[in-house]
């Protein structure tokens, strides 16, 4: 009994560490630093398919061969802004997850700091007639 | 009296921007392409079936085309097809086939099946044409001008709508 339930843990165990090793594609960098620019990439660029997944999480046809091209460039020695421009000239804006600051974006950008300030300004009309509030009620009080 | 009404106000302001929020979202799936006015990718692929012959974005130009992106796995592919046949019949258009991301017996296998309406197949069996067309699905259908620009892209199915509202004007544009 005891060693039926050794055995399936020891199963178990293998089949789980057996597939995440299948998960990656095996991929040999020239250092670790292309390798770090390979995960930023993949992480900080859409897949087209799935759209609310990133090309590293995405298991989409397109998706690794996007990776590929992405992997490829990256051997040609490419920068990272190369590499966006091929992808943004085929696919869009739409590809970065962080859009870039231009016209149609700029609502986008700047509304976080004009909601951040229109909430400073309500927080200080609040607090200021709070305490004058508690001013008055001090003088009816003495 | 204001201050009791601000949150009334603040939420329906709110509302507005979400519904609208929700009516662009209808759309979002849709990814405009940026290669609208510009021309077809360069490319060097074999008709399907024919790995011998050589097909280059210079060989389609002189006539406007519908260059539809098309797999035997796609399964809206087989939705638009009476509707790719009957634009070919028509002969309004040339329609060439971009056979993407396929096994070749498969793809013959479809064509043989459903009808094949395509002036001529062209094989991308790695899809890496398809990616410099900024292909992210099956179907998807470009439509290209005698000189070779992209003046349209539909994504997904080519409806008689789509025929209708969107190929069928521009074809006539071009003819002008």
């Amino acid at each position: 009994m005891n060693q039926t339930v050794f055995r399936a843990v020891g199963l178990t165990l293998a089949l789980l560490i057996s597939g995440l090793i299948l998960a990656k594609e095996p991929l040999i960098f020239a250092d670790d630093q292309q390798e770090a620019r390979y995960n930023d990439l993949t992480v900080e660029l859409r897949c087209l398919v799935c759209q609310n997944q990133n090309l590293a999480d995405s298991d989409a046809p397109l998706a690794q061969d996007l990776r590929k091209e992405i992997y490829d460039m990256l051997q040609q020695g490419r920068t990272d802004d190369e590499i966006k421009t091929f992808l943004i000239d085929r696919y869009g804006d739409f590809v970065l997850y962080r859009p870039p600051m231009q016209g149609n974006t700029l609502a986008l950008w700047l509304m976080p700091a004009v909601l951040l300030l229109l909430g400073g300004v309500v927080l200080v009309i609040i607090v200021r007639k709070r305490s004058r509030l508690l001013a008055e009620q001090e003088k009816e009080k003495s | 009296m204001i201050s009791r009404l601000l949150p009334v106000i603040l939420f329906v302001l709110l509302g507005v921007l979400l519904a609208a929020g929700l009516k662009i979202a209808d759309h979002k799936t849709e990814i405009p392409s940026p290669l609208i006015g510009k021309s077809v990718p360069e490319f060097s692929l074999p008709l399907l079936g024919q790995d011998d012959v050589l097909i280059t974005q210079n060989d389609l130009l002189g006539k406007p085309y519908l260059l539809n992106v098309w797999a035997s796995w796609c399964v809206t592919c087989r939705v638009e097809h009476p509707y790719i046949d009957e634009l070919a019949r028509s002969g309004k258009v040339r329609v060439i086939g971009l056979n993407y991301r396929d096994e070749t017996t498969d793809a013959l296998g479809w064509l043989q099946r459903f009808g094949n309406p395509y002036e001529l197949n062209i094989a991308d069996l790695s899809g890496r044409t398809a990616i410099d067309f900024g292909v992210y699905a099956a179907p998807e259908s470009f439509l290209v001008d005698a000189k070779g620009t992209i003046v349209f892209k539909q994504i997904g199915a080519v409806t008689p709508e789509v025929i209708e509202n969107e190929i069928l004007p521009r074809l006539q544009e071009m003819g002008k």
